[in-house]
C-alpha cells in the first residue's frame, strides 16, 4: 500500500536532488551584466563563442537596462559590466564598485518616427532642434523611462532642448518603463517618435512602416564601456576570468570581432578601444 | 398504576446488569434542550433499540453515548468508566449514510486494522466473507451498491471487535434484501457478545431485533421496557400513540 | 494579420525540426516549474491540511492570508528573492542568483500559497465528510491528515496543476532571479519576452503556441488520470 509519509520523504529527497543537479553548473564562466541593446542586436551571439572557444570561459549575459545592470553589479551580482552611460559608469568606478573603465566600442542613437512625420523633422541631423519640434507640435514620443543608458541620453537631449517632460508625461510624452524593444513596439503601436540605438533598430523586426528621421548628430554618439567589478568590494568576483574577457574584448581580436559583426550587411558597432 | 412508576419498574426490569449508564444527560443548542436530563441504564447484552418520532433526539442521544458530541451536562459511563479514549476505541458506529474511504473494499478494512495496531490479510478476508463481500476485496468501495456499502461499514466496525456497536438507522434507505442481510449480521454480532444499540423508526425492524426498547419523545425518555412489554402493553401514552400509528404530540 | 499564420508555421517548424535550442528551453521550463510544483506541494499540502483540519486561534486569519497570497505578483516575488539571493543580500553566500535553482525558489514561493489555499479547500470539504466517522474510529490527528491527503489525491492533482499552470506561465519572477541567460536560465516565458522585445512577434507567438501546447498536454494527461479515478469513485 502507498504510504503518504514515505511519499513525502521521497518527494523531499527528489527536490533536494533536483536542486543539487550538476547539469546546471557551468565549468568556467563569468557573469556579464549588460544592456538589452547589445544583447538584442545579436552582437554577443556572434563574438562570445569566439572568446569561449579561445579561453574555455563561458560568458553568461544578463541583459537589462543600464540602470539595473549597474545596480546589479553594485550588489556584486556580476563579474563584468558592459553598458553605455559614461557618467554613471565613472561614478560606479569612483565609488569603488568597479576597478577601471575602458571604452570598448560605440554606435549611435537615432530618432525613428512614423512616415506621416507630424513634427516635420524627417531628414534632420540636429537632434536638439528635432526634440524641440516634437514638443512644440505635441507629437507623441515614446520614452524608455527606465533610467537606462538610452533613457539618460534622451533626458540630456530634452534638457538641451529646454523641454520639461515631467509636465507632459502621460500626455504626448509616454514613458513605457520598459526595454528598448518593448518601447519600440509601443512607439510603432501608437505612432510615436522614439530614440533608439542603431543596433537595436537594425535588428528590430517589428518596424512596420517606421523610418529613421534623425541621425548623424554628434550629440547622438553612443559610447560603450567595460568595467571589471571590484573584487575588493565583492570577494567572489572572478577576477582572472573577468580580466581575461576585458583584455580580449579590448585587444585586437575582440575589436576586430566587433567590427566584423554585420546585420543585413550593416556594421552595428564600431570598436574604439584605446591601446 | 401511575405512568411514572410503571416506567421506573420497566427500566429496572431491563437493566439489572447495565453496560452503560447515562445520568442527567443534557444537550442544549440554540437555547433549546434537545436532550433533556436523560437517565438510562443500558443492559449488558442483547440489542437495545432506540425509537421515537422524528426530532425526538434518537441520533443525538446515540452520538452523545458514543462521545461524538460533548454533552452540556450529565455523564455517560460504560462498564463503569467514563468516555475516555480506551473506552471509545472499544466502540464502533455505523451511520445512516455509509462513509467509505476512496479506496478499495479491502483497504477500507485494513485502514481500521492498522489503527488498532493489527493488520492481517487473513482477517480482512474473513470479515469480508462474514458480511458477504468475499471476492470483492479489490473493488473500489464507493462503487458498491448501497446495501453492500453498508455491509462494508459494518464489517469495518466489527473487525475492531467492539464491545459496543452503535447503529444509526443503517437500513433507512435500503431495500428489504439488503436490510435482511444487515439485520442478520447485527444479530450475529450480538450473539457473539457485542452490545448493540440500534436507532430505527421502522416498527417491523424494532420487532425483529429488539431485546429492549428505549422510546424517546421531545428529548426525554418516555419509556424503557423489555421488547415484549413495549410492544404489547406500552406504559407511556407517547409510545402507545406511536405504536398505534397516531401522531405523537409533545 | 499575417503574423498569426506566420507564427503557426514557425511553431510547427520549430517543433517538427526539434530545434535544439527550443528543446533546451522547454526542458528547462519543465524542470524548473515541475520542481517548483513538487517543492510547493511538499510545503503547501501539509500546510493546507493543517489549516483544514486544525482548530487553532487565528485560523480564519490564516485562511484569508493564504487566499490573498494566491495573488502574489510574480515580479514582487522575483524582487524579494533577488534581494535575498543577491551577493549583497543575506543569502548571497549561497551563490544561487542567476541559476535555475533561484528560479525554482522564486516559483516555489509564488505557488506555495496557491497549493496551500486550494488544498485547504479540498481537504476541508473531504474532512467534513469523514470527520464524524474518523472521530468514531478514534483516528489520531496525524493519521487522519494522512488519510485525507491520500483520499483527496486526485483532487489535489488538479491543485498541483493550477500551481504548475501559474509557474510555467509566469515571467516576472524568473526573469529577475534567472536573468534570462542563454543556455543557462532561459525558459519559455523569458524567451517569449526576449523575442517580443526584439520585435520578432511571430517567433514570440510561435513560442507562445508551443508553451500553450505543452500546458494543454500536461492538463490533458492529468485530467485523463482524474477521469479514470472518477470512474473508480476515487476522486
Amino acid at each position: 500500500m502507498f504510504k503518504p509519509l514515505t511519499a513525502m520523504m521521497t518527494s523531499l529527497t527528489l527536490v533536494g536532488t533536483l536542486l543539487a543537479a550538476p547539469a546546471f553548473a557551468a565549468d568556467k564562466s563569468i557573469l556579464l551584466q549588460s544592456t538589452t541593446s547589445t544583447a538584442n542586436s545579436g552582437l554577443y551571439d556572434y563574438i562570445l563563442p569566439i572568446f569561449t572557444d579561445k579561453t574555455g570561459i563561458r560568458v553568461n549575459v544578463v541583459a537589462v537596462g543600464t540602470g539595473q545592470a549597474i545596480k546589479n553589479a553594485q550588489n556584486g551580482d556580476g563579474d563584468v559590466l558592459l553598458v553605455h552611460a559614461k557618467s554613471a559608469e565613472e561614478k560606479f568606478v569612483a565609488e569603488g564598485y568597479g576597478v577601471a573603465r575602458f571604452d570598448v566600442m560605440y554606435n549611435d542613437f537615432i530618432i525613428v518616427g512614423p512616415p506621416s512625420d507630424p513634427a516635420g523633422i524627417a531628414g534632420s541631423s540636429d537632434a536638439v532642434a528635432a526634440m524641440k519640434k516634437i514638443a512644440a507640435s505635441n507629437s507623441l514620443f515614446a520614452s524608455r523611462g527606465d533610467n537606462s543608458g538610452t533613457h539618460k541620453k534622451e533626458k540630456s537631449l530634452w534638457k538641451a532642448a529646454s523641454v520639461d517632460t515631467t509636465a507632459v508625461s502621460g500626455n504626448w510624452y509616454r514613458e513605457t518603463g520598459s526595454g528598448m524593444g518593448a518601447t519600440l513596439n509601443a512607439a510603432v503601436g501608437m505612432g510615436a517618435y522614439a530614440l533608439t540605438d542603431r543596433g537595436t533598430w537594425i535588428s528590430f523586426k517589428n518596424k512596420g512602416d517606421y523610418k529613421i528621421v534623425v541621425e548623424g548628430d554628434d550629440n547622438l554618439f553612443n559610447q560603450y564601456g567595460v568595467i571589471l567589478v571590484n573584487p575588493s568590494k565583492h570577494s567572489h568576483v572572478k577576477k582572472a576570468e573577468g580580466q581575461a574577457f576585458i583584455d580580449w574584448v579590448l585587444g585586437d581580436e575582440g575589436q576586430s570581432a566587433i567590427a566584423s559583426y554585420k546585420l543585413n550587411g550593416q556594421q552595428l558597432f564600431f570598436p574604439n578601444a584605446k591601446h | 398504576m401511575p405512568e411514572a412508576i410503571a416506567i421506573a419498574q420497566a427500566r429496572d426490569a431491563v437493566a439489572a446488569k447495565p453496560a452503560g449508564e447515562v445520568s442527567g444527560l443534557t444537550y442544549q443548542a440554540g437555547g433549546r434542550f434537545l436532550i433533556d436530563s436523560i437517565n438510562l441504564r443500558i443492559p449488558g447484552d442483547g440489542i437495545t433499540v432506540l425509537m421515537g418520532p422524528n426530532g425526538a433526539g434518537k441520533s443525538l442521544l446515540l452520538r452523545l453515548m458514543h462521545g461524538l458530541l460533548e454533552a452540556t451536562a450529565g455523564t455517560v459511563r460504560w462498564h463503569g468508566r467514563g468516555l475516555d479514549d480506551d473506552v471509545r476505541r472499544q466502540q464502533a458506529m455505523v451511520f445512516q449514510r455509509p462513509v467509505l474511504l476512496r479506496r478499495s473494499v479491502a483497504a477500507n478494512i485494513r485502514f481500521v486494522l492498522k489503527l488498532r495496531g493489527r493488520s492481517s490479510d487473513q482477517q480482512v478476508e474473513q470479515i469480508l466473507d462474514e458480511v458477504g463481500l468475499g471476492g470483492r476485496a479489490a473493488q473500489p468501495a464507493r462503487l458498491l451498491s448501497g446495501g453492500e456499502q453498508q455491509r462494508l461499514t459494518l464489517a469495518r466496525a466489527l473487525v475492531t471487535e467492539p464491545k459496543v456497536l452503535f447503529l444509526d438507522e443503517p437500513t433507512a434507505s435500503l431495500d428489504p434484501t439488503s436490510t435482511a442481510a444487515i439485520e442478520t449480521i447485527v444479530r450475529r454480532a450480538s450473539e457473539r457478545g457485542t452490545k448493540i444499540i440500534f436507532v430505527t423508526h421502522d416498527l417491523g425492524q424494532a420487532h425483529r431485533l429488539a431485546d429492549d426498547v428505549v422510546f424517546l419523545n421531545g428529548g426525554r425518555v418516555a419509556e424503557h421496557s423489555p421488547a415484549a412489554t413495549f410492544f404489547d402493553a406500552p406504559a407511556s401514552q407517547a409510545a402507545a400513540d406511536y405504536l398505534a400509528g397516531r401522531l405523537v404530540l409533545r | 494579420m499575417q503574423d498569426f499564420s506566420h507564427a503557426f508555421t514557425l511553431a510547427f517548424g520549430l517543433v517538427l525540426t526539434a530545434d535544439a535550442d527550443l528543446l533546451e528551453i522547454i526542458a528547462l521550463s519543465l524542470q524548473v516549474s515541475l520542481t517548483a510544483v513538487l517543492a510547493a506541494c511538499v510545503i503547501g499540502l501539509p500546510l493546507g491540511t493543517l489549516v483544514a483540519v486544525g482548530r487553532f486561534r487565528g485560523r480564519a486569519a490564516v485562511v484569508i492570508l493564504l487566499n490573498a497570497l494566491m495573488g502574489l505578483p510574480p515580479v514582487v516575488v522575483g524582487l524579494l528573492i533577488y534581494l535575498l539571493l543577491s551577493n549583497a543580500g543575506p543569502l548571497g553566500w549561497l551563490r544561487l542568483l542567476y541559476t535555475p535553482e533561484a528560479m525554482i525558489i522564486a516559483q516555489t514561493v509564488l505557488i506555495t500559497p496557491i497549493i496551500a489555499a486550494l488544498s485547504r479547500e479540498v481537504i476541508e470539504q473531504l474532512h467534513q465528510e469523514y470527520a464524524e466517522q474518523f472521530r468514531s474510529l478514534s483516528v489520531p490527528r496525524a493519521a487522519a491528515a494522512a488519510a485525507l491527503l491520500w483520499d483527496a489525491r486526485y483532487s489535489l492533482l488538479t491543485v498541483a496543476l493550477a500551481g504548475f499552470g501559474r509557474a510555467v506561465a509566469e515571467v516576472g519572477a524568473v526573469i529577475i532571479v534567472g536573468g534570462n541567460i542563454d543556455h543557462l536560465t532561459r525558459v519559455m516565458t523569458t524567451a517569449i519576452a526576449l523575442e517580443t522585445s526584439k520585435g520578432d512577434l511571430a517567433l514570440a507567438l510561435a513560442l507562445g503556441i508551443v508553451l500553450i501546447t505543452i500546458a494543454l498536454s500536461v492538463n490533458a494527461a492529468v485530467m485523463a488520470l482524474r477521469l479514470t479515478a472518477t470512474r473508480y469513485a476515487y476522486a
